[in-house]
C-alpha cells in the first residue's frame, strides 16, 4: 500500500496549488518545500499541464449555439416552473384574480362521474393536461419553428420519438378531418419525456396531440376508456388514458369538433 | 431566475457531459434528461441557491444511474472501440492530442473521471464537488489524486507509443498505480 503516510497530505496541497486555491504565501511555502522533493515537483508540473489540456477539451461546445431540442427543453422547464409558482402564489385567491394569469391557471371543467379512486387520481392527470395545453400555447403560434422535425421526415420523427418515449408510437392521420401533419417535437414532462405532434388544416388552425407515459399508475380496472374535457383559457383539451399512455388533444376548436378529432385519433392508436 | 439563467448553464453542461461520456449524442441525451429531471424537481430547488450546482447534481445522479444500468447490461468493462468516439474530420496535432486525452479520460473509473472534470472544467470547489457527488471531501480528494496520477500514466504511455522513443519509466509511477 502507501509507503508515504504523508502522500495524500502532499497531494492535497498539490491539488490546491494546481487548482489555484492556495494563497500567495501558502504557495511560496509549498514551492520552498518542493525544492527538496523533485518527485513532487514533477507531479505538480505534470498536473498543471494536464489541467491546461483538459480545459482545452471540447471548448467549441461553449460557443456553439444550443441545439433546438435542448432550447425547447429549457423553455418548457421554465414554463412549468413559472406556472407552478403562479399556481402556488395565487391558488388560494378568487378566480377572477387568478384568471388574469391565464397561462398556468388550470380551470377545471371536467365532465364524467368522479368516484373516490378517480378523485385521488385527478391531480396527476390535471398536471398532464395542463402541460399539454401549455405546450400547445407555446408552440402552435410559432411560424418559423413550430416543430423540431417536420412531416417530410415522418419516418425519422416517429423513430426518434418512439426511442425517447421508450415505446413504439403510431402517428394518427387526420386527413379525413382536413388536418395535415406539420411535424413533432420532444418535450419534458412530470413523468418523463413527452411527444407533441402538430396538425394544421387549410385555414391554418392547429391542433396538437400530446403523448406521454400515464401520470396515473394504472387504469382503474373494469372502467372503460373515457374522454375527459378540460379548458385552460381559450385552449380546450380532450384527454384520455389508454394502455399505460396518456394522450391530450388540444386546440382552439369547439368542444364538439375537438371531441370528434380525439375519437378519430384514438381509433388509430 | 429567468429562462436566460437556465439557458446560460447549457453550454457548460454539454461540455462536461461530452468529456464525461465521449460521445456527442449520448452527451446531449444526458443534458436533455437533466432538463427533464429539473422540470419535475423544480419544487426541490431553493430559489437563490446555486442553480449550476443543482443542475450538475441532477446530471451526476442521472449519469451514475445510467452507468449502473449499463453495468447490469454488461456494456462496461469492454474495451472502447474507435467507433464509440467522435473523431473530428480534420486530423491535426492538437486534434490528435485532444482525442488521446479523451480516450485516456474514458479509461478512468467513472467516479474519478467525474470528480476530475468537475474540479478542472467547472472550477468547482472541493466542497461543492463533494456535495454534487454525494461523498465526503476526503473521498473527493483521494479520487482526484487517483484520477490525476492515473491520467498522467495513461497519457505518458500514449506519448511513448506515439513517438516510439524509449523513455525509462520511473519506478515510482508503478508504485502509484497500485494506490
Amino acid at each position: 500500500m502507501n509507503t508515504h503516510p504523508s502522500r495524500q497530505v502532499i497531494d492535497d496541497e498539490l491539488h490546491a496549488c494546481v487548482d489555484g486555491r492556495l494563497s500567495a504565501t501558502a504557495r511560496a511555502d509549498l514551492q520552498q518545500r518542493l525544492a527538496q522533493d523533485p518527485q513532487a515537483r514533477a507531479t505538480l508540473q505534470d498536473w498543471m499541464t494536464q489541467r491546461d489540456a483538459l480545459r482545452q477539451l471540447h471548448t467549441q461546445l461553449l460557443d456553439e449555439p444550443i441545439p433546438a431540442a435542448l432550447q425547447a427543453s429549457v423553455r418548457q422547464t421554465q414554463l412549468v416552473r413559472t406556472s407552478r409558482q403562479r399556481w402556488a402564489r395565487w391558488g388560494g385567491m378568487a378566480a377572477g384574480v387568478v384568471m388574469a394569469f391565464s397561462l398556468g391557471w388550470f380551470s377545471n371543467a371536467q365532465i364524467g362521474n368522479s368516484s373516490g379512486s378517480r378523485l385521488a387520481q385527478q391531480q396527476p392527470a390535471h398536471d398532464f393536461v395542463r402541460q399539454a395545453a401549455l405546450a400547445h400555447a407555446v408552440y402552435s403560434p410559432e411560424v418559423r419553428h413550430p416543430v423540431e422535425v417536420d412531416a417530410a421526415q415522418e419516418e425519422h420523427l416517429i423513430q426518434w420519438l418512439s426511442k425517447r418515449l421508450n415505446r413504439p408510437l403510431t402517428l394518427p392521420r387526420l386527413h379525413d378531418a382536413g388536418f395535415q401533419l406539420v411535424g413533432g417535437r420532444l418535450l419534458p414532462g412530470d413523468t418523463g419525456a413527452r411527444a407533441q405532434f402538430m396538425y394544421q388544416n387549410a385555414q391554418g388552425d392547429r391542433v396538437t396531440l400530446y403523448v406521454g407515459s400515464s401520470p396515473v399508475d394504472a387504469q382503474v380496472p373494469g372502467t372503460d376508456l373515457e374522454f375527459r374535457y378540460s379548458a385552460q383559457g381559450s385552449i380546450s383539451s380532450f384527454y384520455w388514458i389508454d394502455r399505460g399512455f396518456a394522450y391530450a388533444l388540444s386546440g382552439h376548436q369547439t368542444r364538439q369538433q375537438l371531441l370528434q378529432l380525439a375519437r378519430h385519433v384514438h381509433q388509430q392508436l | 431566475m429567468t429562462q436566460h439563467a437556465l439557458a446560460e448553464q447549457i453550454p457548460a453542461l454539454r461540455r462536461y457531459a461530452r468529456a464525461l461520456i465521449g460521445n456527442t449524442w449520448a452527451a446531449d441525451d444526458l443534458v436533455q434528461d437533466t432538463l427533464e429531471r429539473a422540470c419535475t424537481k423544480w419544487r426541490l430547488w431553493l430559489t437563490g441557491s446555486d442553480l449550476r450546482a443543482w443542475l450538475f447534481t441532477l446530471m451526476h445522479n442521472l449519469y451514475i444511474t445510467q452507468v449502473r444500468y449499463q453495468v447490469r447490461l454488461g456494456e462496461l468493462g469492454q474495451p472502447l472501440s474507435l467507433d464509440d468516439l467522435d473523431v473530428p474530420d480534420v486530423q491535426s496535432a492538437p486534434v490528435d492530442a485532444a482525442i488521446d486525452l479523451q480516450r485516456c479520460l474514458l479509461q478512468l473509473p467513472e467516479d474519478q473521471r467525474a470528480v476530475l472534470l468537475l474540479v478542472t472544467l467547472e472550477d468547482l470547489s472541493y466542497e461543492e464537488v463533494a456535495h454534487i457527488t454525494g461523498v465526503p471531501v476526503g473521498t473527493v480528494m483521494s479520487r482526484l489524486s487517483r484520477a490525476r496520477h492515473r491520467l498522467r500514466d495513461l497519457m505518458n504511455a500514449k506519448a511513448e507509443k506515439r513517438t516510439a522513443t524509449e523513455r525509462p519509466r520511473r519506478p515510482v509511477e508503478n508504485l502509484r498505480r497500485l494506490k
